[in-house]
């Protein structure tokens, strides 16, 4: 069956395994993902070893269409993140899934 | 900022944490995440993103070197979508 990891389990793995208290727990996750959000929002890229790296891309304005009126607009420039998955994730994640049958969606 | 960065930031942020539990909690976060996807579990973060495999479907390539055709197998592959406010924020302020 599959289950879905949030910031609740992930405060009470490190109330479990790390000692810290309930709000401590969930203080360490909230700063853990604010600091990357943080980092990218300064614009730096963030390498975290044998998980991924998140990286910045600016994209030129483009040409573009309401999908409901039809009409051209242009699609302003943005800076986006891209998640590149480390060779040893990927590598896990093959092996464990192999075919189609499982994880589809 | 690589993954010891953010441990110095997260120790500095928590004075209060001997600096071992702020390495202790990032090697615990990540080993989560990857245990999780590995797993075939989604991770769903409010305010950062998700994250979740991807299938990509079975084709035939061919080997660059030899022009040879080749079957490449099915296989997932990990897909990080960012949320509301990550996009928010990364993106150019105007």
């Amino acid at each position: 069956m599959t289950m879905t990891l949030t910031k609740a389990e992930l405060a009470s793995l490190l109330f479990d395994n790390v000692g810290l208290n309930k709000r401590e727990a969930k203080e360490m996750v909230e700063s853990f993902f604010e600091e990357i959000r943080d980092a990218l929002e300064k614009g730096d890229s963030v390498k975290l070893s044998g998980f991924g790296n998140f990286q910045l891309r600016e994209k030129p304005q483009r040409p573009g269409r309401n999908p409901k009126t039809g009409e051209e607009m242009p699609i302003s420039a943005r800076r986006v993140v891209t998640f590149h998955a480390s060779q040893k994730l990927k590598a896990m994640v093959e092996m464990v899934h192999a075919g189609p049958t499982d994880q589809q969606q | 900022m690589t993954k010891s960065e953010l441990i110095n930031r997260l120790a500095e942020r928590n004075p209060h944490l001997v600096a071992a539990d702020a390495e202790l909690a990032v090697k615990t976060i990540l080993d989560a995440m990857v245990q999780n996807l590995v797993g075939g579990n989604r991770i769903e973060i409010r305010g950062f993103g998700s994250f979740s495999l991807n299938f990509r479907p079975p084709r035939v390539g061919r080997n660059p070197k030899t022009g040879e055709q080749v079957t490449v197998e099915g296989k997932h592959v990990p897909h990080f979508k960012a949320g509301k406010e990550l996009r928010d924020r990364v993106d150019f302020k105007d």
